[in-house]
């Protein structure tokens, strides 16, 4: 993984203040749309709740993307290509649960396709609770997401390079290793 | 001396431009109905991308994406900002937009050495929309140099002030202006010809592999190439003007550009060629021939 070593300090230096205000204002989103919480983000992004007030707007490429929207329920072969487009984004980056289903498996908490709780897995730095939440309750957390990130605490992706043996010895255990082919970097 | 001037009009057109860009997102917001970013949310966006770690897919990728900037900042120097000429004599029309072509070729060949198939697709687009704005443009154009017998832009913005506001060539060659003007639409990328970076069926086109400071690096390089394509139609239809009116001008005719990009629908490619090789190539042509067989329009 490509990362800032000066980053993953603790200690805030004034530079990394001035780069938390920026990285604050501007949140590009990824949403990956699960569960039905993906209904609700339409309304959001569009003229009536504007979610380009805050800064923030739809990017198409994981690349580009500072957060990680998953929205309900993820099955197991869903959750491969998650934890994919989670490595794939650049360091800073910043996940949102969205819903009961990401926190506990919600009404899909037996069932033996879907897994219970998104944390085992990639670290998530804001739930949003509701089933499902309303605009105003997106609005709400993008904006408290916005004050973690100004102040320096929404740092699940350290977490993510500090405990990576962790999360990777629980997505093999429900996953499986997997092998990827690269046709154009042989 | 001139390295200096260079310089500062590199600086004060990244502050215009950004500024402005970010002004656009407000008018588009107010053509939605609803609020909008502030106007510096431009400036957060471009530094929130530099500040951002960012991974390599091999040099050509790398070299490519400073090529691109590097070629289109060159671009821009070349330019008169206003009555200000930073290399004087070489604001030629031919300089600029041969300099012009090293941004999108620096920029299409990083983004095949990303090896990504949106990517492939999205700069076969960029390059087959090169060929149609290009043609009906450069003819109008090329009818203007034929008769004044000069390529320098400063001394084409000079021409057109001699008669007041009515010699500009907005007035007097309108077919060409208006011919120009869906040309510059179709420079810019913006919605009605933004087929190569179509975000929603094509993952964002050439920019797809690029995240934190290449994409940082690739939204200057994009707000330097509007400030030389706005600037080319300022110059040759507007009359160009001192900094202030140019300034003022340029405002006006991007903010004409954001009202149309705020209400269309995207062309899809071959559209976007059968489109320009119709009504603006006659239009092109019929103009040209104005200018060079009567004279009609112009001031020698
Ligand atoms: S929390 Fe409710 S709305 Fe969200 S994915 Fe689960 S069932 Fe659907």
């Amino acid at each position: 993984m490509n990362i800032f070593e000066e980053d993953l300090n603790d200690t805030i230096t004034f530079w990394e203040k001035i780069k938390n205000i920026f990285r604050g204002k501007s949140l590009w989103m990824l949403h990956y749309c699960t569960g039905c919480g993906a209904v609700e983000l339409p309304p959001t992004m569009t003229a009536r709740y504007d979610m380009e007030r805050l800064g923030m707007g739809p990017m198409a490429t994981p690349r580009q993307a500072d957060v990680l929207l998953i929205t309900g329920y993820l099955s197991v072969k869903t959750l491969r290509r998650v934890i994919y487009t989670y490595e794939q984004m650049m360091t800073p980056k910043y996940v949102v649960g969205f819903g009961s289903c990401t926190l506990n498996g919600g009404i899909y908490y037996d069932s033996y396709a879907v897994i219970n709780r998104l944390d085992y897995y990639i670290p998530v730095d804001l739930y949003l609770a509701g089933c499902m939440p309303r605009p105003e309750a997106i609005m709400n957390t993008f904006k408290t997401l916005e004050n973690m990130i100004t102040k320096g605490e929404a740092n699940g992706w350290k977490k993510y390079v500090e405990n990576y043996d962790w999360y990777r010895n629980n997505q093999i255990r429900s996953l499986g290793e997997v092998y990827v082919k690269d046709e154009f970097h042989e | 001396m001139s390295y200096l001037i260079a310089l500062m009009i590199v600086f004060i057109g990244f502050l215009w431009q950004v500024s402005i860009d970010g002004i656009q997102r407000k008018v588009t917001a107010k053509v939605h109905r609803r609020v909008g970013p502030p106007w510096y949310q431009t400036f957060m966006d471009i530094f929130k991308a530099l500040s951002k770690s960012s991974i390599t897919h091999g040099f050509i990728y790398d070299f490519g994406v400073m090529m691109a900037l590097g070629g289109t900042i060159a671009t821009f120097m070349f330019l008169p900002f206003g009555n200000i000429v930073a290399f004087n004599g070489l604001d030629n029309f031919f300089v600029v937009v041969y300099l012009l072509a090293i941004g999108s070729l620096g920029m299409a060949m990083s983004a095949s050495g990303s090896g990504n198939a949106w990517a492939g697709i999205g700069i076969m687009r960029a390059l087959t929309q090169m060929v149609a704005y290009e043609v009906p443009f450069m003819i109008v154009v090329f009818g203007m140099i034929h008769v004044y017998g000069t390529s320098s832009l400063s001394e084409l913005a000079h021409v057109q002030q001699m008669n007041g506001i009515l010699g500009w060539h907005i007035f007097t060659m309108p077919l060409g202006a208006i011919v120009a003007f869906i040309s510059l639409l179709g420079m810019l990328n913006k919605v009605p010809f933004d087929t190569p970076i179509a975000p929603t069926e094509i993952a964002s086109g050439p920019m797809v592999e690029y995240g934190g400071k290449h994409f940082g690096m690739l939204m200057l390089q994009h707000e330097f190439a509007t400030l030389v394509e706005v600037g080319l139609f300022v110059n040759l239809f507007l009359g160009g003007g001192n900094l202030i009116e140019y300034l003022i001008k340029y405002f006006f005719v991007y903010t004409l550009v954001t009202l149309i990009y705020a209400v269309s629908a995207r062309f899809r490619i071959e559209n976007v060629v059968t489109f320009f090789y119709g009504v603006p190539i006659v239009l092109s042509l019929v103009q040209a021939a104005i200018v060079i067989f009567t004279g009609l329009g112009v001031n020698v």
